[in-house]
């Protein structure tokens, strides 16, 4: 059990890196907390699976260090980093037992028979396998392998921290949330150090304390969930987080004012000191947008019901403004006036939260 | 003893190409240096068995007629049996455990007998002496071996790949191209020799079906071998020359063969 | 696990006009010259299993049999663990990978007589490198005259000919193997020796099925190669069934008996591939 740092690192699986888009991660800076349950999300090609194999040790970064505790491990290979990881498509061996397989990794590091049976029995009850122990392995559904796999990182008693690398992928979609329910519970009980690598916010968001949102190879925000949607530091992580996501309009900056359609809007940041010539927008939720008297003029386009309420699409010229109104509220129809809630509106610099 | 891992493949290749290189040897000898002593290496050095194979239009005719025929064949092959195979990997249906050796079957008969019977099929539906009769006839035992190689490396792929791929809206035969096919790569490469390769050395049917227009180069070589006395030169000088195509082949294929499957989405 | 739905058949469709075209017709042919003697002038008289009782009542079927079953064992022992070790030590990727599969697919692509002449003039005592250098070693070898020397010519003939065909299938099944079982392993502490036994070989189960059915169907069917190396000689040391079967054919010039023949040695092949078929798919679905 450790903490892990991140330091400075860069990679690029370029021989001769070019320009920016060469290097897979441009410079991950981060630390993860002893026992911490980690998010690392970001759409595909953003850099979370080189960087989740640069802290297994698949991967040697080109640049940067990796530190476990105060352990340098940068250079060392993954079995003695005393790490676990569950990959995209489930890895068992198929001609053992589920016992023979949670039983392999302390076999292999030559503990007693004694300790293994009693080890292996105590993670598969925790992982409710306890009724497959004697059957093949290759007999099992997906998620029923993936709990293999799970378990044998759980098996050893000196695993550092569990990589998971989308493991819910090959899972059935009803089944999807029992697995994810249960790696939590399992954090929560046993307290290692996860780090969960996936492109889906719900899966992040319900599994993690701390979300760390990638975007094209670096690190935009760490954050617990709430301050990453209430707070989002960068138009992407309102974008991504969220549905719908944030939305996004592009604004003028004038005497300290930020102006939207003609209208003066109030921001919960600060306006002064914005350099110009630089992309100003304004960022505000949907949940933080609101019919009104009076405000910004704007054409009702669509409704779409989202259960418990519904998602409005409505336009002033290009922009695209969403709203969402309660699914008993009537919903006004061709033109209205919509007001943005203060505290929630943000105006965002070159994509980057105004300081 | 990891080090020495290397010593395996070259030691095995040194002993292929022994032989080989006798060939090529010969090839550059003329037959009576050859039946004169034992040489190691051409005393008196001659491309004339070379210049008449290429020069001999029942030579290299040979040739080019074995390639039209073989290269049909691989491709009908290989198409036909990739649908077969996605069926037996992923569906169970009447009969498919029974059909599936039933196809293994077809290459456990001995050949002598059936040539007979093989040329009069073909000469009743009027394709005697045509590459595509040669074609259609390698499929007896090609395309059961397609099917077979395709269908293991199919079942390596998990079933999980195709639900994902309908699901995220692709239609099947996208999902065949996207997904499907370069997971299989090195099944499709090996396959894809394979049935070269034995439909280009099958001698028997393809000396039974053709006559002039699409003789292939093993019954040339056959003819000289017993007729004319034992052109050795020549027939080594052909012999050589038989491997060059399947050598472009493998190397064409090599990056399928060699091809890993990384787990992961595409 | 495997959905069931006879729509599949469409999709085996092609594959079975295709075999079926050329596989029923023949086949009915042949089982029909082998219950029926001609005397020539294409008039064919019903015999019954004449042929067949002929052909398993007589002893020189039992000696090709023999022999052939000893060939076929020996030839089976050293070309699979041959194969496969070859597949493991050969390189992954890049220049020395592209090399050896192009070297190593040689003799497979040498057309069978070609190969048979090729060996027969290595071999030979005085003219052939083989035959030269073993004997100037002091070996008396002259695989024309003894019976072993001819058996031993046989078998690595046949050795260099088709073990490439299993290193191959065998480098083809290696290869299709993720690279996530191998990091797991790594992560699992895994020796070299476990992963092959646990990842490798499984993995490689299906080639290895192929890979063995096919040297066994093919060694048991063997003749060109064969024939143009030894002729069956000395004597009937290296007569095989097929080329027993092709000696009494051409002799007698009669279809039933050669027909009849055919279909036993055929019926032996199906029976024993398919005790090898079912012993090594034993615990798989079909195909």
């Amino acid at each position: 059990m450790a903490r892990i740092g991140l330091e400075r690192l860069r990679h690029t699986y370029q021989a001769k890196p070019a320009g920016d888009a060469d290097w897979a991660l441009k410079e991950i800076d981060i630390q993860l907390a002893d026992g911490g349950a980690y998010a690392l999300l970001g759409p595909s090609g953003c850099g979370k699976t080189t960087l989740l194999n640069i802290v297994s040790g698949l991967l040697r970064p080109t640049a940067g260090r990796v530190l476990f505790g105060d352990v340098d491990v940068t250079e060392k290979p993954p079995d003695e980093r005393n790490i676990a990881q569950v990959f995209q498509f489930p890895v068992v061996y198929d001609t053992m037992t589920v016992y023979d397989n949670l039983a392999f990794p302390l076999r292999n590091r030559g503990v007693a028979e004694a300790s293994v049976g009693a080890r292996v029995r105590e993670i598969a009850e925790l992982l409710d396998l306890g009724p497959t122990l004697r059957t093949r392995a290759s007999g099992l559904t997906a998620d029923g392998k993936q709990k293999i796999s799970l378990g044998r990182g759980l098996v050893r008693s000196d695993v550092n921290v569990i990589m998971l690398d989308e493991p819910l992928t090959v899972i059935d979609p009803h089944l999807k949330w029992r697995l994810r329910s249960k790696l939590k519970e399992l954090h929560q009980r046993i307290g290692l150090t996860m780090v969960y690598v996936t492109h889906d916010q719900t899966e992040a968001m319900t599994f993690a304390d701390q979300v760390v949102v990638m975007h094209e190879g670096a690190v935009v925000q760490a954050g617990t969930p709430v301050e990453l949607f209430e707070r989002p530091r960068h138009t992407f992580v309102g974008h991504f987080i969220g549905s719908p996501g944030m939305n996004v309009l592009p604004c003028e900056v004038a005497d300290g004012v930020a102006r939207f359609a003609g209208q003066p809007v109030r921001t919960a940041n600060a306006v002064a000191g914005v350099k110009s010539g630089a992309r100003t927008e304004i960022g505000v939720r949907p949940e933080f947008v609101r019919f009104a008297a009076a405000g910004i003029p704007v054409r009702v386009v669509r409704v779409s019901d989202a259960g418990r309420h519904q998602v409005v699409e409505t336009r002033h010229e290009d922009a695209v403004i969403r709203l969402l109104v309660d699914e008993r509220d009537q919903v006004p129809a061709g033109t209205a006036h919509v007001s943005f809630d203060t505290e929630f509106t943000r105006l965002y610099v070159d994509g980057w939260l105004a300081a | 003893m990891r080090r020495l891992k290397w010593l395996v493949p070259t030691l095995y290749i040194a002993f292929l190409m022994l032989p080989i290189y006798w060939l090529l040897c010969m090839s550059f000898k003329n037959t009576n240096e050859i039946l004169g002593s034992l040489t190691l290496w051409p005393r008196n050095f001659t491309l004339e068995n070379y210049q008449k194979i290429f020069t001999d239009p029942t030579w290299y005719r040979g040739y080019i007629n074995s390639l039209i025929y073989v290269v049909i064949n691989t491709v009908l092959s290989i198409a036909v049996a990739l649908p077969a195979a996605y069926a037996f990997s992923r569906y169970r249906f009447m009969g498919d455990k029974h059909l599936f050796f039933w196809l293994l079957s077809n290459r456990m008969a001995p050949p002598a007998v059936f040539a007979l019977p093989f040329f009069q099929l073909y000469s009743a539906v009027g394709l005697f002496d045509t590459h595509i009769a040669v074609a259609l006839a390698h499929c007896l035992f090609n395309v059961p071996l397609a099917v077979w190689i395709l269908e293991g490396f199919m079942s390596g792929v998990p079933k999980e790949l195709d639900e994902l791929a309908f699901i995220d809206g692709y239609s099947f035969p996208q999902f065949f191209r996207k997904f499907l096919l370069p997971a299989i790569a090195s099944g499709i490469g090996v396959a894809a020799f394979f049935c070269f390769m034995f439909s280009w050395v099958e001698l028997l049917l393809a000396k039974t079906l053709t006559s002039v227009d699409a003789k292939p180069i093993a019954a040339t070589m056959t003819r000289t071998a017993s007729t004319s006395g034992y052109e050795l030169g020549l027939l080594a000088a052909a012999g050589a020359l038989t491997i060059v195509p399947g050598a472009f082949v493998i190397y064409f294929v090599r990056n399928y063969i060699a091809k890993g499957f990384s787990l992961g989405r595409v | 696990m495997k959905r069931v739905s006879q729509k599949a058949w469409w999709l085996v469709l092609p594959v079975v006009v295709l075999v079926g075209f050329n596989a029923i017709v023949p086949l009915m042919a042949v089982v029909n010259y082998s219950v029926q003697e001609t005397f020539g002038n294409n008039r064919f008289f019903f015999e019954g299993v004449k042929w067949f009782d002929e052909v398993v009542n007589s002893p020189r079927f039992y000696g090709a049999l023999r022999r052939q079953l000893l060939f076929t064992a020996i030839v089976l022992l050293i070309q699979v663990p041959l194969g496969m070790a070859i597949a493991l030590a050969m390189p992954r990727r890049g220049v020395w990978a592209s090399a050896c599969l192009v070297l190593m697919s040689m003799p497979l692509l040498i057309p069978w007589n070609v190969v048979g002449a090729i060996w027969n003039i290595f071999a030979l005592p005085d003219l052939g490198l083989l035959g030269w250098a073993l004997n100037a070693m002091g070996i008396n070898y002259n695989f024309t005259r003894q019976p072993l020397a001819a058996w031993a010519t046989l078998v690595a003939m046949d050795v260099w000919h088709w073990t490439s065909l299993v290193a191959l299938l065998a480098y083809a099944g290696l290869s299709a193997i993720p690279d996530a079982y191998y990091r797991a392993a790594k992560i699992d502490g895994a020796s070299a020796w476990a992963v092959f036994r646990y990842v490798q070989l499984p993995k490689m189960k299906h080639v290895l099925t192929i890979a063995i059915l096919l040297r066994f169907m093919d060694s048991f069917m063997i003749y060109t190669e064969a024939v143009v190396l030894t002729g069956g000689g000395p004597g009937n040391a290296t007569t095989f069934l097929s080329i027993d079967l092709v000696k009494l054919a051409l002799g007698q010039f009669d279809l039933g008996p050669a027909a009849a023949m055919s279909l036993i040695y055929f019926l032996i092949i199906l029976l024993l591939s398919w005790v090898f078929y079912r012993v090594m798919t034993r615990d798989e679905a079909p195909g």
